[in-house]
């Protein structure tokens, strides 16, 4: 209220200060006032109805003609004045809104997270990046009694809060599913029913399902549709496509998964990702398969960790620090 | 104690009838020139509204004495099409104009109390005060 009081002081003194000086101080002056009453919410036509009464009384003499021409300034300055409260009441919205979607961030990392597991013979590193606040990417590891280790990795079609509402649903399920060892193939049917009968017809899941058997150093995998991993041969150093065929979850209630097999040796290595890591997207355009070989290539000497971190780092810097989808990164390697 | 006078809205020039008429008021009961032009401008968006959706409806201007307090309440009243979701309506960022109009949420801003009742299919009635200070 106290500025308002001295308001039409502090702007009778500005106006005389400019009327005789005209200087750029003056006008300085002029733009301060207008934080100071924007900030008391006075509104554009109290300003310009304070204006006219002030030339009144400043110079008596002044022709009616000015007068009532602050009569038509006054009223499109209204309009000026209600769009100024609701840009004001929308941002306090907006920022009501980022705190709640950071709170359902964290929510999400609470409810979907997964623990690394750490065994003899096996190096696994893993890392997942939402783009925006909530991921639609998802991955889970299970160690089972015979110390099979299961990976899962799954992607939304969609991002944002929708996708990340129905990995929410997804985790549920996998943590739902029967206790007795299930494959690759059976746990992805029993997953696609799920996602058919709850998930909106509109989205779609793709998920590659993993499971080693330290026992036979047997890799079993099926595939819904998700973007092929690689294998690495680091015998013959070289890498192939982990191409596994099999229709998104959630199309037709009653897709069969082929399950597939092979044996990993010392020092091979299971690459598992999200399509954010394939379509990264540079000036010249998606990367490469080869150019994210390149990559794990560079740095396969560290950890399994250490290599995803810094593949992923290589990759945020060639994206100028902009991620366009979720990216979800995961290695297997056996030790040798 | 209220009297009472009213402008029927059926053309857009009937607006302009019923914000002189809101002026004439607002100037007799001694708002100045800054309330004068908040009132028409909330006659002018209630009046607007009955000439896009109802078509057809009154804009009544009352002048009220509460207590010894003075008051000019503006009473717009229709038999159109009503508002579904009046919670909506009263969103910010939600008017069809993306935010150029007043709109209701502007209406209620400009005045010091407001009241919407609206029935799909029967009407709407929307009554605005300002208070003299
Ligand atoms: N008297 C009425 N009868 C029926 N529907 C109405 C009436 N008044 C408002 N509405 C509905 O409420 C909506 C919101 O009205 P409001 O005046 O806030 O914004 P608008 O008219 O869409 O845009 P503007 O910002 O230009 O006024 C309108 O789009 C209309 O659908
Ligand atoms: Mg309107």
């Amino acid at each position: 209220m106290e500025f308002r009081e001295m308001m039409e002081s502090k702007y009778r003194e500005l106006l005389e200060n400019y009327i005789r000086e005209q200087s750029e101080q003056a006008l300085y002056a002029g733009q301060k006032f207008s934080r100071k009453s924007i900030e008391h919410k006075v509104s554009p036509e109290e300003i310009v109805s304070l204006h006219k009464s002030l030339l009144i009384e400043m110079y008596p003499e002044v022709p009616e003609s000015i007068l009532h021409s602050f009569d038509i300034l006054l009223e499109v300055m209204i309009g000026y004045g209600l769009a100024y409260r609701e840009h004001q009441s929308l941002r306090h919205q907006q920022e009501e809104l980022r705190s709640e979607m950071e709170i359902a961030a964290n929510v999400q990392q609470t409810l979907l997270g997964t623990k690394v597991p750490v065994i003899q013979g096996l190096d696994i590193g893993a890392i997942s990046v939402p783009a925006k606040h909530m991921n639609g990417d998802y991955f889970h590891f299970v160690q089972d009694e015979n110390n099979c280790i299961s990976v899962a990795i799954a992607d939304v079609i969609g991002k944002g809060i929708p996708a990340a509402l129905c990995m929410s649903m997804i985790k549920y399920a996998m943590d739902s599913l029967p206790e007795n060892r299930m494959e690759p193939s059976g746990i992805l049917e029993n997953l696609n029913r799920v996602v058919e009968q709850n998930v909106d017809p509109s989205m779609f899941i793709t998920m590659f399902y993993g499971m080693f058997d330290p026992e036979s150093d047997q890799f079993y995998y099926a595939s819904a549709g998700h973007e092929p991993g690689f294998y690495y041969n680091a015998e013959k150093k070289e890498y192939r496509d982990l191409n596994a065929r099999g229709l998104l979850l959630g199309v037709e209630k009653r897709t069969k998964y082929r399950q597939y097999q092979m044996e990993i040796h010392p020092g091979d290595m299971i690459v598992l990702m999200s399509d954010g890591v394939t379509e990264c997207r540079t000036e010249e355009g998606f990367i490469e398969r080869e150019t994210l070989i390149d990559y794990i290539d560079k740095y396969i000497d560290l950890s399994a960790q250490e290599i995803v971190n810094n593949i992923f780092k290589e990759l945020e810097k060639l994206q100028h620090f902009q991620l366009r989808d979720d990216f979800t990164l995961i290695i297997l390697k056996r030790d040798v | 104690m209220s009297i009472q006078s009213c402008v029927t809205i059926i053309n857009e020039w009937d607006i302009v009838a019923a914000r002189q008429l809101g002026r004439n008021v607002a100037k007799e009961l001694g708002f100045g020139t800054v309330d004068q032009a908040r009132i028409t401008t909330a006659i002018s968006e209630l009046a607007r509204n009955i000439y896009l959706y109802a078509g057809k409806g009154q804009i009544c201007i009352d002048k009220l004495n509460d207590a010894g307090k003075a008051g000019l309440r503006i009473h717009a009243a229709d038999n159109g099409p009503g508002i579904n979701d009046i919670r909506q309506v009263m969103e910010d960022g939600f008017s069809t104009s993306g935010g150029l109009g007043a709109g209701l949420p502007g209406v209620k801003r400009l005045m010091d109390d407001f009241h919407i009742e609206s029935e799909t299919g029967s009407g709407t009635q929307i009554k605005a005060t300002k208070w003299l200070r």
